[in-house]
């Protein structure tokens, strides 16, 4: 989006975000409870961590640390607020965080999504430490477009300090509130996930039947009844000569890596990484986009000869990948 | 003690790999991880409020990742290892039935003080769930 759209669009808003900027949330989260040992075996025992310095008490004497430590990452466990946090949002204690939230939820950003969080760590936290925490709203980006709509990205910094006042540990928290997308209807299957399938190609009256070939095993190619020249992708009119009229030829699926990329990030669900994504050259002398598979990523090279192999990504997907040709 | 055997920092180079993890998500340690970690925020423990918002079931909670990335990393290098930082960037949601498959690398070391900086990622079958810098002090060793 443009400055300007922005400026056009939404100025008031921008301008109250920004006068969050800097400012601490409200008065200091103060622990419920002391750091203790019963938290801390809940802790381990969910997560499976059979570090002994923080439940066994001899090893934990004979270590480093000479007693029992808390786990490090469990920082922000001590000064969450609990079931609180079950309840609705007006019925929750309320801060400045929550009024900004709030003003984004009224204009359209209703939805919510962490996703950085950056903890540094002074010290363990010992038995009997009583912690509170402050934090500061640090920055607001600017209107951004992201995969999961439009929104802004909110840093917070929490500074976590003991009952001596002693800084233990500090926190950066981003998220973004964001406008979201359509979502699909959840998924009822309480099994597995399904694994995730590639994006489907978008089928219609003009392309429907180079999928129809695929599906046959066989790789299309459009050729122009006026002049005779071969065309890809699908397409109602010749760009030479104007002829809408068209057959279409099998192609022998021989071909050359034309370009290539190897992609690496960002990853999305259904592809297998690396990914080559390469413009092959078909004999007959079009071009498509597909991906070389079968063989080791730093092998490819442009001029490589491959050949095509039409192959199942998923149960419902069929599509013509290349592969080194012998 | 062999119990508190721990990885020196001497023993460690740059490219190291640590072992790979496979931790499997089951809807009780999805739970029992957020309300360890008091987050009682329902998307966390109810399905019908997961759902409402989208999503196909419960899903683990940044605390448990957080904690589940400085365990892998205990685990490997002992319990003698300080962790100094753990900062983690988000991706794919954990859901029950899938399984977490813990990698790290060691990426530099600083000789005089023994700190070690790795990355640790964590992949379930949609794509990376959590990508982490983790720095950790070592003992220096014999």
């Amino acid at each position: 989006m443009t400055q300007a759209g922005e400026a056009k669009t939404s100025p008031p808003l921008n301008e109250q975000l920004q006068s969050f900027v800097g400012r601490e949330i409200g008065a200091p989260d103060v622990a419920r409870d002391p750091v203790n040992e019963a938290m801390i075996r809940q802790w381990c025992e969910a997560l499976a961590d059979g570090n002994p310095v923080y439940t066994d008490p001899r090893l934990a004497q004979a270590s480093l640390h000479a007693g029992i430590v808390a786990p490090p990452t469990m920082l922000q466990a001590w000064i969450l607020p609990g079931i609180e946090m079950a309840r609705p949002m007006a019925e929750q204690r309320q801060d400045l965080q929550k009024a900004l939230h709030r003003l984004l939820d009224a204009a359209g950003y209703s939805a919510v999504v962490a996703t950085d969080c950056e903890q540094d760590y002074h010290r363990y936290l010992r038995p009997g430490d009583r912690i509170s925490a402050t934090t500061v709203i640090e920055s607001i980006s600017p209107e951004k477009a992201t995969a999961l709509g439009i929104g802004y990205f909110i840093d917070t910094r929490t500074t976590f300090s003991d009952q001596d006042g002693s800084a233990v540990g500090s926190m950066r928290f981003r998220v973004l509130k964001f406008k979201p997308h359509q979502q699909p209807a959840a998924v009822q299957s309480a099994a597995a996930p399904a694994k995730p399938t590639r994006p489907r190609p978008p089928r219609g009256h003009d392309n429907s039947w180079w999928w129809d070939g695929i599906e046959h095993g066989e790789l299309l190619i459009q050729r122009c009844k006026g002049c005779g020249a071969l065309r890809h992708p699908p397409r109602p009119m010749c760009g030479g000569c104007q002829s809408t009229q068209w057959d279409t030829l099998a192609s022998k699926g021989k071909g050359t890596v034309y370009s290539y990329v190897v992609v690496h990030h960002p990853q999305f669900p259904g592809f297998d990484y690396p990914l080559v994504a390469a413009v092959i050259e078909l004999e007959e002398g079009t071009r498509l986009v597909s991906n070389v598979v079968g063989v080791d990523p730093a092998a490819v090279h442009i001029g490589m000869r491959v050949r095509v192999s039409i192959e199942a990504v998923d149960e419902t997907l069929k599509l013509p990948l290349f592969r080194a040709a012998e | 003690m062999t119990q508190l055997r721990t990885i020196s920092s001497k023993d460690v180079r740059v490219g190291d790999k640590l072992p790979e993890l496979a931790i499997p998500l089951t809807a009780t340690m999805i739970v029992a991880g957020a309300l360890a970690s008091h987050d009682f925020t329902p998307v966390h423990h109810d399905k019908a409020a997961a759902q409402a918002q989208g999503m196909q079931d419960v899903f683990m909670n940044i605390l448990t990742t957080n904690g589940l990335v400085g365990r892998y990393v205990t685990d490997w290098a002992g319990p003698n290892a300080v962790l100094k930082k753990v900062a983690i960037k988000l991706g794919a949601p954990n859901f029950p039935g899938d399984t977490m498959k813990m990698t790290g690398v060691v990426k530099g070391k600083e000789e005089a003080s023994g700190i070690v900086d790795l990355e640790v990622v964590g992949k379930n079958s949609w794509g990376n769930h959590v990508t982490a810098q983790v720095r950790v002090a070592l003992p220096a060793g014999k």
